[in-house]
């Protein structure tokens, strides 16, 4: 075996603003061209592992340290931020904020700038990284004429403009739609084969980064490594389940069926898994033992949106002919590519934008006249960045704000917030700061402060977006409540476990317009929508076709319909 | 909502020196405007500024707000400098023309018209090349030029990324007044002066907090990326000067020169018709 170009040595670290250490103890090698996954709920520890590999830690976050950490077998401590720059290229999460240039070019080239490269060689390189990730023909683009997609492969040619040993991926799949996570995940599958570079991918989404094949998976959990082995030893134990990450959906299908996932069966992959005929058997039989649920009657309408047209100032058509109906009670998703025209759809029923044509009724009520705050009173909308709507220090006075500016007595909303706040389980937390709140704790604050208007219906843009599956199932399973005691919950998202999971009932946008509104199973069944909406056929279908099984929706729909009764039992 | 910098891009030979060099123009036409009060000169600089804004193919529409913009300003220049001292053109050129009376003090000169000529012409002879600066400079080479000039590429690039920010700050403004609305916080101008201050802090305070996320991120990334390693760096947007940006240069600084020149001849920064 050759030399690990990453080696972790008995190592812990502790930030200074923080009481415990967050790492503990990591033994980790990483060798050249090796391709690891490093997976773990948030708050374990991974990120702070990622930053101590390309150098943050030490020379932007303080801390102290334990061990040693070697790039190249140099201690990185004895290195600065430049030189490990030079080995280790990052990508982060957000490739929207992170981009620096102006132009696609530019930014490609930022570390070449930095680095005093001349122009005519800067031209080369920049054109070649370009063409790696197929980006060449934007090279002029600027960063809002790109989409998520495309702003990723140009964060990917910027660090690959210097030739690393190591690329470094923090949750590459966060902001991406299904079907582009796909191809990030087939691209650095690409480059990693290619250029031999060895890859390090930090990310909770199991199953959709083992579309393509990884070497190691190292498991995480508060600030230790529990698990550093193959993707197959790993499916075929317990331990994702047991600390909190979601393992490929197509494996609890069939540990539903009973049967028992083993390392020679190759689980990593949908592609890969080897099912003997019993298994088969297996499978087949608990779907046609499982009772398809009884759907409740139709029940009346809350909103009505007909024959919406909304065009933007500028010109831009960004609604055409759209309508939607919502039931009282219903718990919806709205999904769609970026710029399909879905938060445009939610701002038009809010009353942000005014539709050109068409009508919205609610409850019967047409509500041509009725103006932003009005219509407040009934639907309630929840940004998708908690920061971008707490403006008060303490959490009572933010949840009390919507009240205060209603002309509320103090005697009323007092017992208004109170009960808000227990329903959302941030009594205990009622005298503390916002500022003390995680990022999940302040979500639930900003819905809270939405709710105590007592609205019939709330809209929530991206409600899980950032979120590990421990706190995705927290917030999910809260406003699942909040749904079961009467409040109508309508979701945009592109997150398909959530549409799959907690909707009943999705309605598709793409390029302004709805092209469908059906179940969720449904739709993530239906190949011709998943490929117009930039979606991804769930694991559960091709699993489905595997055992043989002529109606894979229907199996979809009893997997989704009998994990809700797992749960909840 | 637009760029801070409106950058048009049209074929031109103005378009195609370097942003250095129309920097470097800017700095020394506008000195040259500002240093003299020559009614000779400024003729000649305003009608170089018409034909090179000309030259630029820059519409008048594509600049009619920033232009009724600084022809407001002009405005009230004159009317407040005629307002507070209607003698200024007798006090600067010595002698005194007197044409018509307003009544009291306000007194209608020769030299108080002479005198507004002037300062009209100085408006003349520089908005148009700023214009052109922030017309036809690519947004891209701002950091540049300013670097090229002698200011450390740090700062050349922040300047540059905090203009660059402010649509997308804009639109977060928009969007997180929309959702404060929601919540019944009124915007509107009927609320007394408190009032609204309070409501402007709910959408501040949340603009402010998620704007420093954005800058911690956009800091890390960039530190990741060499910025700030070395005391310079090349830039991928720039451009060698070529003749014409040579040529360019020396004609602003000539004009400078002449500025200059007729300072000296004229004893000071007026020339005096009137004796």
């Amino acid at each position: 075996m050759n030399e690990p170009i990453v080696e972790f040595k008995n190592f812990g670290f502790q930030y200074n603003a923080q009481a415990e250490p967050t790492l503990y103890d990591i033994n980790l090698k990483i060798h050249k061209g090796e391709k690891v996954l490093i997976a773990g709920p948030s708050g374990c520890g991974k990120s702070t592992l990622a930053h101590c590999i390309n150098g943050l830690i030490p020379f932007s976050f303080r801390g102290e340290s334990t061990g040693t950490v070697t790039i190249m077998g140099r201690e990185t401590k004895d290195l600065s931020l430049f030189e490990i720059s030079k080995t280790v290229g990052t990508v982060l999460q957000d490739s929207d904020s992170q981009f620096i240039g102006l132009t696609v070019a530019e930014d490609i080239a930022f570390a070449l700038e930095n680095d005093c490269v001349g122009e005519p060689e800067m031209h080369d390189r920049v054109q070649k990284a370009a063409q790696i990730v197929n980006i060449e023909s934007h090279l002029l683009h600027a960063p809002s004429e790109l989409s998520g997609g495309q702003k990723q492969r140009v964060s990917l040619a910027g660090v690959m403009v210097d030739d690393v040993d190591v690329l470094l991926f923090d949750e590459p799949l966060a902001n991406l739609d299904p079907a582009t996570g796909k191809s990030a995940i087939e691209l650095i599958d690409e480059i990693h084969k290619e250029t031999g570079a060895a890859v390090i991918i930090i990310e909770h989404r199991l199953e959709d980064v083992l579309h393509r094949d990884v070497d190691r998976i190292v498991l995480m959990k508060q600030g230790r490594i529990i698990s550093d082995t193959s993707p197959d030893v790993l499916l075929s134990s317990d331990l994702l389940l047991e600390n909190g990450i979601r393992e490929p959906l197509y494996l609890t299908a069939i540990k539903y069926a009973g049967v028992k996932v083993t390392e020679e069966m190759l689980p990593h992959s949908i592609r890969s898994l080897k099912l003997s005929d019993d298994d088969r058997g297996s499978v087949v039989s608990w779907f046609r033992s499982t009772p398809p649920r009884v759907r409740e009657e139709n029940r009346p309408y809350l909103l009505r949106a007909k024959n919406i047209t909304f065009s933007y100032s500028s010109g831009h058509r960004a609604l055409t002919d759209v309508s939607v109906d919502v039931r009282k009670g219903e718990l919806i998703a709205i999904v769609g590519t970026n710029g399909a025209g879905k938060s445009t759809f939610s701002k038009v029923v809010c009353g942000f934008e005014h539709e050109q044509e068409g009508e919205i009724e609610f409850t019967g009520c047409d509500w041509k006249n009725m103006s932003l705050k009005e219509r407040a009173d009934h639907v309630g909308y929840v940004m998708q960045n908690p920061n971008q709507m707490l403006s008060k220090p303490m959490i009572y006075d933010e949840v009390a704000l919507g009240l205060r500016t209603r002309g509320l007595s103090e005697d009323e909303i007092r017992p208004r917030v109170e009960k808000t706040l227990k329903t959302c389980g941030l009594w205990p937390f009622r005298n503390w700061p916002v500022s003390a709140l995680s990022f999940g704790q302040k979500k639930r604050v900003t819905i809270a402060s939405i709710l105590v208007l007592e609205p019939e219906m709330i809209i929530l843009d991206e409600p899980t977006a950032g979120q590990d599956y421990r706190h995705y199932t927290e917030i999910m399973e809260f406003l699942r409540d909040l749904n079961s005691e009467g409040v109508t919950v309508v979701m945009i998202t592109h997150d398909m476990h959530l549409m799959l999971e907690y909707a009943e009932r999705s309605v598709v946008f793409t390029d302004g317009a709805v092209i469908a509104d059906d179940t969720s199973a449904g739709i993530l069944t239906d190949p011709d929508i998943i490929k117009r909406a930039n979606l991804k056929e769930t694991s559960l279908y091709d699993l489905a076709v595997m055992c043989g099984i002529e109606e894979p929706r229907e199996f979809v729909q009893r997997f989704i319909d009998y994990e809700r009764e797992v749960f909840r039992s | 909502m637009r760029n801070i910098f409106n950058y048009i891009d049209r074929p031109s030979p103005v378009h195609r020196l370097t942003g250095a060099t129309k920097f470097i123009c800017l700095l020394l036409w506008s000195f040259a405007a500002m240093s003299t009060y020559d009614t000779r000169l400024l003729v000649l600089l305003t009608v170089l500024s018409f034909v090179l804004f000309y030259i630029s193919k820059i519409r008048l529409r594509d600049v009619s707000f920033l232009l009724s913009f600084m022809a407001v300003f002009m405005i009230l220049n004159n009317i407040l400098i005629f307002l507070f001292s209607p003698q200024h053109g007798v006090t600067l050129y010595g002698t005194c023309h007197e044409l018509f009376s307003l009544g009291g003090r306000y007194v209608v000169t020769k030299e108080q018209l002479f005198y507004h000529l002037n300062l009209v012409l100085k408006y003349f002879a520089t908005i148009p090349i700023v214009l052109l600066f922030v017309c036809t400079t690519n947004p891209s080479e701002f950091a540049a030029s300013l670097n090229r000039v002698g200011v450390r590429y740090t700062i050349a690039y922040s300047v540059a990324l905090a203009l660059r920010y402010i649509p997308d700050i804009q639109k977060s403004y928009h969007e997180i007044s929309q959702a404060q609305q929601a919540r019944g916080i009124e915007m509107s101008k009927k609320q007394n002066l408190v009032k609204r201050l309070k409501s402007a802090s709910t959408i501040l305070i949340p603009l402010i907090l998620s704007s420093m996320d954005r800058i911690d991120v956009i800091s890390n990334a960039m530190e990741l990326r060499g910025f700030g390693k070395g005391k310079k760096r090349t830039w991928y947007m720039a451009r060698p000067f070529k003749a014409a940006d040579i040529a360019a240069m020396a004609v602003c600084a000539l004009l400078l020169g002449a500025s200059i020149t007729l300072n000296v001849i004229n004893g000071g920064r007026f020339w005096n018709p009137f004796v």
